[in-house]
């Protein structure tokens, strides 16, 4: 590709309310491959994602004089928000008028906005799906498409291989409405494929987002002061820290990578091995009562899980990524230290930080020392009285 | 001072090869002491750990008549009592060694610094709490004796195929034991379950944490590609749910998935054949409905279970014999693995292996309980 035609794209980002759609959208723009940034939901971004957009980059200060998608608002310079739904066929004049030839959709939920319920989740992920597929497919200018989907895909049973490669079929369905959303979602990517064969498509299978910043059900899970576990069951789980979710997106973007993905840090956390490392107590319920300790938490405000989540939380999700790293040249932190970026950032402090049990592990072995010295009446083991210490 | 000269004293005794009670083989170091006796690996890792608080740890010392007996001249009461009575014949540098390797692996279980490979492996857990425990049944309750363990490769992938009994998979759990024990390289051995075991709570954490995975063809073929010893049961439930009456009889072989899967990745097939599982639980009786109830392949009957309740769960004490049969080498058959035909015979040739083995370590066996 010559650097003219680089410097001509123009990506559309759906879902920027949300963060990552905010950081995705901010991080394209600033690339001088990129002349402007399409974002795209249904709600203006607040807050955080906000700001986001709006801090200008080097590249796009230089850049200025630009025709606009009619109705957009300025952010950042080279970035314009277009509140547009995505379930309403509108979004295909957005994309042929913008000129749109790269579409990345970040705009798939997995928990819904607070206020909203299950079924506005389902419509927004499935109909907005559909609809900014048909659009895309009618929009001759769209080469890429960037699709945001989730290892949920693969539904969770114990009947499963250990390992998910991208090949894996799931077992049977998943029973959760986000995992079932994902499953349709892919299915109608691969019909826009079949459609439009030229164009270049990317399903990137995120893993569970974790890290300093990130604010999800499961970081909020994690820091509960008792997080409750199944009974019997010590699930495996992979994370993915935020941040090279926005990496491998922004690679995606950048560069050709078509096919399906799986995104994860590398290693394996046993659940009760996190909550450990988060300095909390794990409280194993039998499964049955945590399905009713969920629907509490959830009707209290305290936590929306959804069922499939739990079902996480049960069996575990462990994926293959070498596909991922050989093909991106791009590996993710591990899910330790994605784990561990999280246990940091969020400040979870705690009686049982490993400083503090170091501490009294050294104490307890001095102590049983000097008993046993007492009663024995020689010095004992690798401290030997008046011996330095290594 | 004097403390020191004793240490001296002891250092240079050991030297020496004229004096008997230092010459302590490894071999020994395994008497029934060994369950509360820590590896050397044990101790190697827990003297790594130096960083942590734990103190640089001295190499491990044997134990010697000397100390044992200046031991018992000492005072009886002390505060440490209960747990001195774990070290009776231990020297002071080893039961301190001892103490620090526990803190140190209480430490990591409350902290969360271990690891755990992607199949849910926790060596950390198997060899410090897991093989130590099966390891009393090994050797005190079944007294396993094992033959034929230079027939597992040293290093590089392996699958290990081995006869199904005994109502509960015990004989997966001695394996597992027997090659970590008796193995010159000490290989763990990854065992293949079927799904049952990974739907049960409690079991199905016991599985992963001790190796076993989910007997399917990517998983093995995972395991094996990454030079692991694989371990299947290929009668599955029909091996351990058969009654008493068919015992040392091989059921039928599955699918062959794991011929195919040694075939495709080159690894030697090992037939073993396990002689003492068959009698921990004698089977006489099947209750269907109930175990329709419970969705269990079967509700077993035993002398003593369900009679005797929560006892009935004590396997009857029989005498163990496993043998390791020569290796097979599938790579002359590697172009087979998707033809049915080469499947099916290589499974019969194994299986054939297993079921002559099995009644020549049999006749060896002079009795079940001897």
């Amino acid at each position: 590709m010559s650097p003219e035609a680089v410097s001509s794209r123009i990506v559309l980002v759906t879902g920027v309310s949300r963060h990552l759609g905010a950081v995705v959208a901010a991080r394209i723009a600033a690339d001088p491959g990129v002349e402007r940034v399409i974002a795209v939901d249904t709600k203006p971004p607040e807050g955080e994602a906000a700001a986001l957009l709006r801090e200008p980059s080097e590249h796009a200060r230089a850049r200025s004089g630009r025709r606009r998608v009619p109705g957009s608002t300025a952010l950042a310079s080279n970035i314009e928000f277009v509140r547009a739904d995505i379930r309403n066929p509108l979004i295909a004049k957005v994309i042929v008028g913008s000129g749109t030839d790269t579409v990345v959709h970040m705009g798939v939920l997995a928990s819904a906005a607070t206020g909203s319920g299950r079924a506005a989740e389902k419509e927004l992920n499935v109909i907005g799906t559909m609809q900014l597929l048909a659009a895309c497919q009618k929009a001759e200018p769209v080469r890429k498409l960037v699709v945001k989907s989730s290892v949920a895909a693969y539904g969770v049973s114990p009947r499963d291989p250990a390992i998910f490669t991208e090949d894996t079929a799931p077992r049977e369905l998943p029973r959760g409405g986000y995992a079932k959303d994902i499953v349709e979602i892919e299915g109608y990517v691969r019909g826009f494929q079949r459609r439009r064969g030229e164009v270049d498509v990317t399903v990137l299978r995120f893993a569970p987002f974790i890290g300093s910043r990130a604010d999800t059900t499961l970081t909020r899970y994690f820091s509960l002061p008792l997080v409750p576990t199944a009974l019997g069951y010590d699930p495996r789980m992979q994370f993915l820290h935020a941040d090279d979710a926005l990496e491998v997106t922004h690679r995606s973007v950048m560069a050709d990578h078509p096919g399906v993905y799986n995104v994860a840090g590398d290693g394996v956390l046993l659940l009760s091995q996190a909550i450990r490392r988060a300095g909390r107590t794990p409280l194993p319920v039998p499964e049955i009562g945590l399905s009713g300790a969920a629907s509490f938490a959830k009707r209290s405000g305290l936590i929306d899980f959804s069922l499939d989540q739990l079902d996480f939380l049960v069996h575990g999700r462990v994926v293959d990524t070498s596909r991922l790293i050989q093909e991106y040249g791009y590996r993710p932190r591990s899910t330790a230290d994605a784990f561990d970026d999280f246990v940091r950032g969020h400040n979870l402090s705690s009686m049982i930080s490993p400083d503090n049990v170091a501490a009294v592990e050294h104490v307890l072995l001095d102590q049983i020392r000097q008993a046993r010295e007492s009663f024995l009446g020689e010095p004992v083991g690798a401290r030997a009285r008046g011996g330095g210490e290594a | 001072m004097a403390e020191v000269i004793r240490l001296d004293e002891r250092a240079a005794r050991r030297g020496d090869p004229s004096d008997p009670t230092a010459r302590i083989t490894p071999r020994a170091g395994r008497s029934p002491r060994r369950p509360v006796i820590p590896s050397p690996e044990e101790l190697a890792e827990a003297a790594a750990f130096p960083d942590n608080g734990v103190p640089t740890l001295l190499p491990l010392q044997p134990p010697t008549p000397t100390d044992e007996a200046g031991r018992a001249d000492g005072p009886r009461t002390s505060g440490a009592g209960s747990v001195r009575r774990i070290s009776a014949a231990a020297e002071p540098d080893e039961w301190d060694q001892r103490v620090a390797s526990r803190l140190a692996f209480l430490r990591r279980r409350l902290t969360g610094e271990y690891d755990v490979d992607e199949f849910g492996f926790d060596p950390d857990l198997t060899d410090h709490v897991l093989i130590p425990m099966l390891r009393l049944l090994y050797q005190h309750w079944f007294r396993v004796e094992v033959s034929g363990v230079e027939n597992i490769p040293a290093d590089g992938s392996a699958l290990l195929v081995a006869n199904h009994s005994g109502t509960i998979a015990l004989d997966a759990l001695m394996l597992m034991v027997a090659v970590r024990d008796e193995h010159p390289k000490q290989r763990r051995v990854r065992s293949l379950g079927a799904d049952l075991v990974f739907r049960l709570p409690l079991v199905n954490e016991f599985a992963r944490k001790s190796g076993a995975t989910l007997a399917c063809t990517q998983d093995v073929e995972r395991l094996l590609n990454t030079g692991e010893l694989v371990a299947v049961f290929p009668e599955g439930f029909k091996g351990v749910g058969k009654p008493f009456s068919e015992r040392y009889k091989l059921q039928r072989f599955g699918r062959g998935g794991f011929v195919s899967a040694a075939m495709r990745t080159g690894a030697p097939i090992v037939p073993v054949s396990i002689v003492g599982a068959e009698e921990t639980y004698p089977l006489v009786g099947d209750i269907k409905p109930l175990a329709r109830l419970l969705g269990a392949p079967y509700f077993p009957v035993t002398p003593l279970f369900p009679w005797l309740g929560p006892l009935g769960l004590i396997p009857l004490p029989s005498k163990w014999l496993i043998h390791f049969g020569e290796p097979i080498d599938t790579t002359p058959l590697g172009d087979g693995a998707d033809d049915p035909m080469v499947v099916f015979n290589l499974g019969d040739q194994v299986r054939e292996a297993i079921q002559q083995t099995l009644y020549n370590v049999l006749l060896r066996r002079t009795s079940i309980f001897g």
